[in-house]
This record gives C-alpha cells, sequence and structure tokens, in this order.
C-alpha cells in the first residue's frame, strides 16, 4: 500500500518537471493566439532560448545571466515573428516554420562552431543551474506518514522555475481576465478593427502580446537546458512547443484548462518513463518506442475528437488592414 | 461656440446657431481616385444633418475623415469654432465626436459592459473600470432612453440592440457629436422607429447627429439641414424643411448635358423577356423587388431609373437568373422560370440572354485572370476554344486578340492581367465578350460606371447597334443622362417597386426625378408646376418649395 501511494506521488512530481515547460509554452502561446498571432514558433524560441541559456550558463557560470540570455533570445524570435505577422502582414504559419527550421539548424551549427562537441553544449555544474529547492523542514515534516509524504516528495525539492510555471497560470489568468490589457488583447483578437476605432494601437497592442510570448518562451527554453538537464543537446526541445500549443487548444485558449492538459501530457510522459520494462499484466511488456509516442497519439485522437468545439479567436491568423 | 458668426456667415440660412463641427475645403484621394474634393460643410449644434447621396458618392469617406480614420489630403476641420487635426480615432474622440459604423465595431464575445469600455478604461483594472462604467451607463440609459442589458453578450443582442451598444460606447466616451453611417440598412422598420426616437431625444440633449443615408425618406423624417454630395463633391445644402424628396433626388442623381445619339426610331418586335410579378427576397429576408412587370421586345432598349440601392440591382440579377425568384415568373424567350422550377446563369446564357454585369469587379471578371481567360468567361465550354481534354490556349488568346481588335480595348495584350486595364478597358471587354456571342436579350448594369468619357460614347454606339440588330436590350442605369439618351421606354422603380413607364423621347428630367421618388407618372406631370396646388396635396407639403434646378458646383 504504502509503496503504491509512494509511486504515485513520484509519478505526480516527475509529472510536475516534465510539465514545467509545456505550462510556460501554453501560457506563452495563450497571449500570442489570444492577441490574433497564431504562433506554431513556440518550439523554434525555445529550443533557441535552450541553446543561448546553455551557452551563457557554460561560459560565465551564472544560472541568472543565463536566464537573462534566453529570454532575449526568444523575446528576438518573437519579434521577428512579430515584424513580419504585424508589420509586414505576412502569413502567420510561414514565419513561425521558417523560425523553426531556422532555429533548428542554427543551434546545431552554432554548437559545433563554438564548443566542438558535435553540437552539444559542455556538461553544467550544480552552480550554473537552477536546482531544486529544499522547502523549510521538509526532512522533519517529511517524516509525517502521507501529508509529510506529499509535502517532502511533491511539493518541496523542485527548481524555481517550477514555481514560477506554476504561479504564471493563476497570473496569466488575472492578466488576460481581470486587466485593461487583458481586455484590450482579447479584443484585439476578436475584432482588431473594433479596437482600432477605440483608439487603440493594434499593431503594438500585438507587439506587446507577441514580447510576452518570448519572455515565457525563453524561461522554458532555459528550464529545458539548465534546470531540468545540465546542457544543450541538438533539438532537445524535441517537439514540446507543439505539445504546449496543443495543450493550449484543447485548453480552448483559457488558462486554467491549458493547465490541465500541460499536466495531462506530463502525466503522461511520466507514466511513459516509468513503464519503460514493467510488464503489465495480459499485454506483457510494452515497447519503449510505443510508449514514448503514447502522448503524440492521445494528442491525435483528442485534436480529432474529444475537445469538442474549440472556438479561435475570431481574427487569428488574419492581418490587420485599415479599409481600402 | 466662439466663432458663432463667421460660421453662421457660410451657409445659406441666417440663423445664428452655434456650429459643432465645419469642415473647409476638404480633399481625399486614394491612388488616383478623388473621393473628396473641395467639402464645405457647417453643421449646427443640436441639429440633426442629414448627409445624402448615393453609394460611391464619397459619404463614407468624408466621415471617416471626421472620426480621424483617414487623415484628409488637404482642408480644415473645425470643432466648436476651434481648428483640430484629427490623425487617429483617439483625436477625433478626445474632440467630443462619436461615430456609429455601418458595421458595427464590436466585440461579439464581450458583454455590453466590456464593449463600452474597451479604449476608455479608467485604470488598469477592469473591475473599477466596470463599476464606474455601470453607474454611468445607468445614468446615461436614464437620459437618453435607451434600454441595454448591460450584462448580456453582444452576440446574443439583436442588430438593432447592438447598435444602441454602439451608440452607448460614444455617449460614454463623452461625444456631443455623433456620426452615423447609414445606420437603417439593417435595420426592420420597427427598429429604424425606434432608432430615430433615440436620435431626437438626443437632439433634445444637446447632441448633435450626423446621418448619413441614400435614402430620402429618412431624410425627409428626421433631419433639420441635409447637405447632398454627388460624385466626391458637396453639391447642395438646404433646410430640409424647404425642400422635398424630388428635389434632393434630382440633385443626389445630378443633371448633365444630355448626350445625342441621332439614333433611328426603334421597331420593336416579338416579346423576349417577360417577367410577371417578379418578386425578389434577399437572404436577409428584406423584400427587394416587389411584383415587377415587364415585357422587353427584340430591337428595343428599356431603360430601369430610380436612385441606387431601390431594387434594380436585385432586379438585374434576378432576370439574369443569378438571383432566384421569391414569387412569379419569368419567361426567357419560350422558357419560362418560376421559384419552383429555377434556372441558372449558364443556362439563361443558352438560351440566348447575355449580362453585363453592375460590378464588374465581382461578377463581370477574374481581375487576376488574364485578359484571355477574362474573355472566355461563361463561354469556357465552348467547343471552339476546348479540345477533348485540354483547352486551346493559343485559341483563347486569338479570340480575345479578335474581341481586343473589333472593340478597341487598350492595350491589346491578351496576356496582361485583367486588373491591370483601365475601368473602361475592363469594360469594353466583357461587352466585347458578350455582344460577339450574338445575345438574342441583353441586360447591362451601369454600362458605364468608372468608364471615361471616350468610352462611354463607344459604348452607347454599340448598344444601339445591338438593338437595331434585333436584340433585346435592358439597360439599368443610375445615370439619368444615359438611361434617357439610350432608352426606347423607361421604366422607374421605386423601393422595389414599378413606379411607371415613359416613353424615351417625352422623359424629362423632372418628371422622372419625382418618379424616382415614387410619384406616379399621371400626377408627376400634372403636378410639375412649381407651387402648384396638386403637387401641394400630393406631398402633403408647403407650397413654397422650390424645383427649380439646382446647378451642381
Amino acid at each position: 500500500m504504502d509503496d503504491i501511494f509512494s509511486v504515485l506521488v513520484l509519478t505526480l512530481d516527475a509529472t510536475l518537471r516534465v510539465a514545467t515547460p509545456l505550462i510556460l509554452a501554453a501560457m506563452a502561446g495563450l497571449f500570442s493566439e489570444r492577441s490574433g498571432i497564431i504562433d506554431i514558433s513556440l518550439e523554434g524560441k525555445m529550443l533557441g532560448a535552450a541553446f543561448i541559456s546553455a551557452c551563457t550558463a557554460a561560459v560565465t557560470g551564472s544560472a541568472w545571466l543565463a536566464l537573462m540570455a534566453g529570454i532575449g533570445v526568444s523575446v528576438a524570435l518573437a519579434l521577428l515573428h512579430g515584424l513580419a505577422c504585424i508589420t509586414y502582414r505576412g502569413n502567420h504559419v510561414v514565419s513561425a516554420v521558417a523560425i523553426n527550421i531556422l532555429v533548428a539548424g542554427l543551434t546545431v551549427v552554432l554548437g559545433i562552431a563554438w564548443f566542438e562537441r558535435g553540437g552539444t553544449t559542455p556538461a553544467l555544474p550544480s552552480e550554473a543551474r537552477f536546482m531544486p529547492i529544499e522547502w523549510p523542514l521538509a526532512e522533519i515534516i517529511g517524516q509525517l506518514p502521507v501529508l509529510g509524504t506529499l509535502y517532502k516528495e511533491l511539493l518541496s525539492g523542485h527548481n524555481l522555475l517550477v514555481y514560477v510555471a506554476l504561479l504564471l497560470v493563476p497570473l496569466s489568468w488575472w492578466v488576460i481576465y481581470r486587466s485593461r490589457f487583458g481586455l484590450r488583447l482579447r479584443a484585439v483578437g476578436e475584432n482588431p478593427q473594433a479596437v482600432d476605432t477605440a483608439g487603440i494601437s493594434v499593431a503594438f497592442l500585438r507587439y506587446r502580446a507577441v514580447i510576452i510570448c518570448g519572455v515565457l518562451c525563453g524561461i522554458a527554453g532555459t528550464y529545458i537546458a539548465i534546470a531540468q538537464n545540465a546542457g544543450f543537446t541538438r533539438d532537445m526541445t524535441a517537439g514540446q512547443g507543439y505539445i504546449a500549443l496543443a495543450a493550449m487548444i484543447f485548453g480552448k485558449w483559457r488558462p486554467a484548462p491549458a493547465l490541465l492538459a500541460c499536466l495531462m501530457f506530463g502525466l503522461l510522459d511520466a507514466l511513459a518513463i516509468r513503464m519503460q520494462g514493467v510488464p503489465v499484466p495480459v499485454i506483457g511488456e510494452v515497447p519503449v518506442p510505443l510508449i514514448q509516442a503514447l502522448p503524440y497519439i492521445l494528442t491525435v485522437i483528442l485534436l480529432a475528437g474529444f475537445i469538442g468545439k474549440a472556438v479561435a479567436p475570431k481574427a487569428i491568423g488574419e492581418p490587420y488592414l485599415k479599409e481600402r | 461656440m466662439t466663432d458663432i458668426e463667421s460660421a453662421a456667415n457660410r451657409t445659406t440660412e441666417k440663423k445664428t446657431l452655434p456650429v459643432a463641427i465645419e469642415l473647409r475645403g476638404i480633399s481625399k484621394s486614394f491612388g488616383s481616385v478623388h473621393a473628396n474634393q473641395d467639402i464645405d460643410l457647417c453643421v449646427h449644434k443640436s441639429a440633426i444633418h442629414g448627409i445624402i447621396g448615393e453609394n460611391g458618392a464619397g459619404k463614407s469617406t468624408l466621415m471617416s475623415i471626421i472620426y480621424g480614420f483617414y487623415e484628409a489630403d488637404r482642408g480644415e476641420i473645425l470643432v466648436n469654432g476651434q481648428s483640430v487635426r484629427l490623425h487617429n480615432s483617439q483625436d477625433a474622440i478626445a474632440a467630443g465626436i462619436g461615430m456609429v459604423h455601418q458595421h458595427f465595431m464590436l466585440v461579439d464575445t464581450f458583454t455590453v459592459l466590456e464593449n463600452v469600455i474597451l479604449g476608455a478604461e479608467s485604470g488598469g483594472l477592469l473591475n473599477q473600470s466596470l463599476n464606474h462604467a455601470r453607474e454611468e451607463l445607468t445614468r446615461l440609459e436614464r437620459e437618453y432612453n435607451l434600454k441595454v442589458d448591460l450584462d448580456a453578450l453582444v452576440s446574443d443582442l439583436p442588430v438593432g440592440e447592438q447598435q444602441r451598444v454602439e451608440i452607448l460606447k460614444a455617449l460614454y466616451r463623452g461625444a456631443e457629436i455623433l456620426i452615423l453611417d447609414e445606420p437603417t440598412g439593417v435595420l426592420t422598420p420597427q427598429e429604424t422607429d425606434q432608432l430615430f426616437e433615440i436620435l431626437k431625444t438626443l437632439k433634445t440633449q444637446g447632441v448633435t447627429v450626423l446621418l448619413i443615408t441614400h435614402k430620402l425618406r429618412e431624410i425627409m423624417d428626421i433631419t433639420d439641414e441635409v447637405s447632398v454630395m454627388r460624385g466626391g463633391r458637396m453639391v447642395a445644402h438646404r433646410l430640409t424643411q424647404e425642400t422635398d424628396k424630388e428635389t434632393l433626388a434630382e440633385l443626389m442623381v445630378g443633371r448633365k448635358v444630355r448626350l445625342e445619339l441621332n439614333q433611328k426610331p426603334a421597331t420593336p418586335g416579338n416579346v423576349l423577356l417577360k417577367a410577371e410579378n417578379l418578386t425578389v427576397v434577399d437572404d436577409k429576408g428584406v423584400t427587394r423587388v416587389k411584383g415587377f412587370n415587364m415585357e422587353l421586345k427584340a430591337g428595343e432598349i428599356i431603360g430601369i431609373a430610380g436612385v441606387s440601392g431601390n431594387g434594380q440591382s436585385e432586379l438585374l440579377q434576378a432576370l439574369a437568373c443569378i438571383q432566384p425568384l421569391s414569387q412569379g415568373s419569368l419567361q426567357i424567350h419560350q422558357h419560362s422560370v418560376t421559384p419552383e422550377s429555377p434556372c441558372n446563369p449558364a443556362k439563361a446564357r443558352e438560351l440566348g440572354l447575355g449580362h453585363i454585369p453592375e460590378d464588374r469587379h465581382q461578377l463581370g471578371m477574374v481581375t487576376r485572370f488574364s485578359a484571355a481567360e477574362s474573355s472566355i468567361l461563361g463561354f469556357h465550354r465552348n467547343e471552339s476554344i476546348n479540345g477533348s481534354l485540354l483547352m486551346h490556349n493559343s485559341k483563347v488568346e486569338k479570340h480575345c486578340e479578335a474581341l481586343m481588335e473589333q472593340f478597341d480595348v487598350r492595350p491589346p495584350h491578351p496576356q496582361l492581367k485583367s486588373a491591370n486595364f483601365s475601368g473602361g478597358n475592363q469594360q469594353k471587354l466583357i461587352i466585347a465578350r458578350e455582344m460577339t456571342q450574338n445575345p438574342r436579350i441583353l441586360l447591362v448594369g451601369q454600362p458605364t460606371r468608372g468608364v471615361d468619357i471616350g468610352a462611354i460614347e463607344f459604348i452607347h454606339r454599340q448598344l444601339i447597334e445591338m438593338r437595331d440588330q434585333g436584340c433585346a436590350v435592358l439597360v439599368v442605369s443610375v445615370e439619368l443622362d444615359e438611361i434617357m439618351s439610350l432608352s426606347d421606354r423607361i421604366l422607374v422603380m421605386c423601393e422595389g417597386s414599378l413606379v411607371g413607364e415613359v416613353a424615351g423621347k417625352d422623359a424629362d428630367e423632372r418628371t422622372l426625378g419625382l418618379m424616382m421618388a415614387g410619384t406616379p407618372l399621371d400626377k408627376a406631370r400634372s403636378g410639375s408646376g412649381p407651387g402648384s396646388p396638386q403637387q401641394k396635396t400630393i406631398n402633403e407639403r408647403p407650397a413654397h418649395q422650390i424645383l427649380s434646378p439646382e446647378t451642381s458646383g
């Protein structure tokens, strides 16, 4: 009994760790798409941030500088996307795909050029990473049954960025539904002309949304490179940007449901890791690739029919142009 | 309110009302199109001022300039006597100008309250803005007698209420001058009455209303003063009391020198196109054409006259079998079309019906296609240009070249994109396409809209030539002089109904103008003298109305 409980807690614990970049990226996508800018370049921004943060951490040894650098690169990429979509009214998908391809190639090329390790960055010492934070009295409270285990194993012992991601969800909700900026953000994604005739700049509003998206993607990428792992390896985001986008759509462009979707994907991933080599009754041992493919298979199934009618912001993907 | 005298001097009347907004020499062009030219306008405070003109007369552009949506190329805007520069909507809002757009600027997924505060929030936090707005709006609703459920989602509201939200939005921003752009186009008659009640209340509360419309009835019903626009210019200012529908209709349509085409008299033959009790109801459920009867004979030209938007476009589309009939029947050369047995444009073509549509970019051609491709649209199934599997591009181009030569389309390059031809040459290409198929019946909408003078004459001659060859021609046009110089018979439409018929050679502008405003022919003729007693009874208006010609500026 105790054993099953602790396995459960550990699985949930892993879920949180795996879901963190998804949550950050999903919130990032939320801001961008609510303003009407389709963003499938979450992936590219995360990858770019992961690479630069790993490089910065390797060179300077400072996790905080690494975070700043990661955010900086991600915001730069977001502004590039904004320039293409907002100022030059280009196609959002094309611009985003271009960014993804650019980053995928550039990180490897620069990685090889700078570190000569076949595209990976040097392994980071723990001072250069975001390390788990033990909550006060974790050891003592951890002695208590059930609650103690929950406190010690599930709540305590994550790095700072995990908590940042969790706090970002209520914060995003508050900004989007309770602030003036949020009202305008939602309006510009639905009917930019209404915003324009109200005397608010559509472009400036969208640029701000895109910048927020860049900041959050930067944190997500940094987390992957220097908190979850100890360095950069090529293509290390492995499609998490797309999964985050899917989670956001599951959540119908709303923060709390998007969080739940991210946690679900995280749980699947954590289970996949746990189940490797474990024989399942009746089926026997499930092949590892199949388990690893599970989240993606589920994405397709859920997207195809189980999420009901997801109504996107009405003006999403449409460049704004005054009449004539 | 400081500049009362100078402002009042500019108006035709001796009134000394304060001026809310004044325009001096406003001009705006889009590329080579002069949307507004040297517009002067003076709107008195607490008045309902109508701006009337046909579609495309430049009304909406002018209003967008006043609302700061576009910037004028030249000219000056004065609000309450002070010169203002309006670079964007925010400047206009700050100057106390509010606008209710033709297509509402509302976010469907927001509540009424959220829509009202958008862009006019009182702080960074929504709750406090919402609470403040709720108080303020409750007061405004009471003051102006405007009832709207503040917590309803806009998408759940009927159109009339959405419009009230727009009005509230403007008032909440402190608008003292309210512009309404074609506000009744989407409303039911009941909603229109309610809107007019609201506007009257606004007026008594000191709000200045600028009403943009092309409907004469609305101008007569509600405005104090009216300005008429035509072709991007302001052509007249009147006090509503001292004018009437007919004068305004004439001013809107304009009077130009009648072109003399010295045509032979028509020799009508068999009836080729016959409409009986033809009725068209559009997608929105509005009846556009009501019980229209007509017989079009071989070898004659019928002109359909009317102020634009009175059902002519829908009639034309119904005759061309594009718009389905709701009631009545249509006889196209032996073939009968009814609501139960509808026809389609392809079938109509087979029956020998050619159609030169009103809007050549929407219905006449594909602007992205080459001229050669545009020159076969509708006839692309013809055997002459098709092989067993593929279309012979070279034959299409040869065909186009021949058309271009025959109809003098310039430049004569079949491969050039249709969009790159001038309006007149595009029109000539479409006319060539339709005429060279030797139709028995030819329907023509606005034959010379956006066409330069040289091409106009050419097109007119072609139409008369078709007639002389025995083709039955029907012309719909908003240009009265065009109708009069081409037509053997003129049918006048008003609000979807046929008002009457005039023989082309007997037609004069005043009679047609009266008929376009809905006066039947016999009364229009007998009551044509200024101030005659009959007219008074017909129009239920004071006898001092002036029908003397108002030449345009």
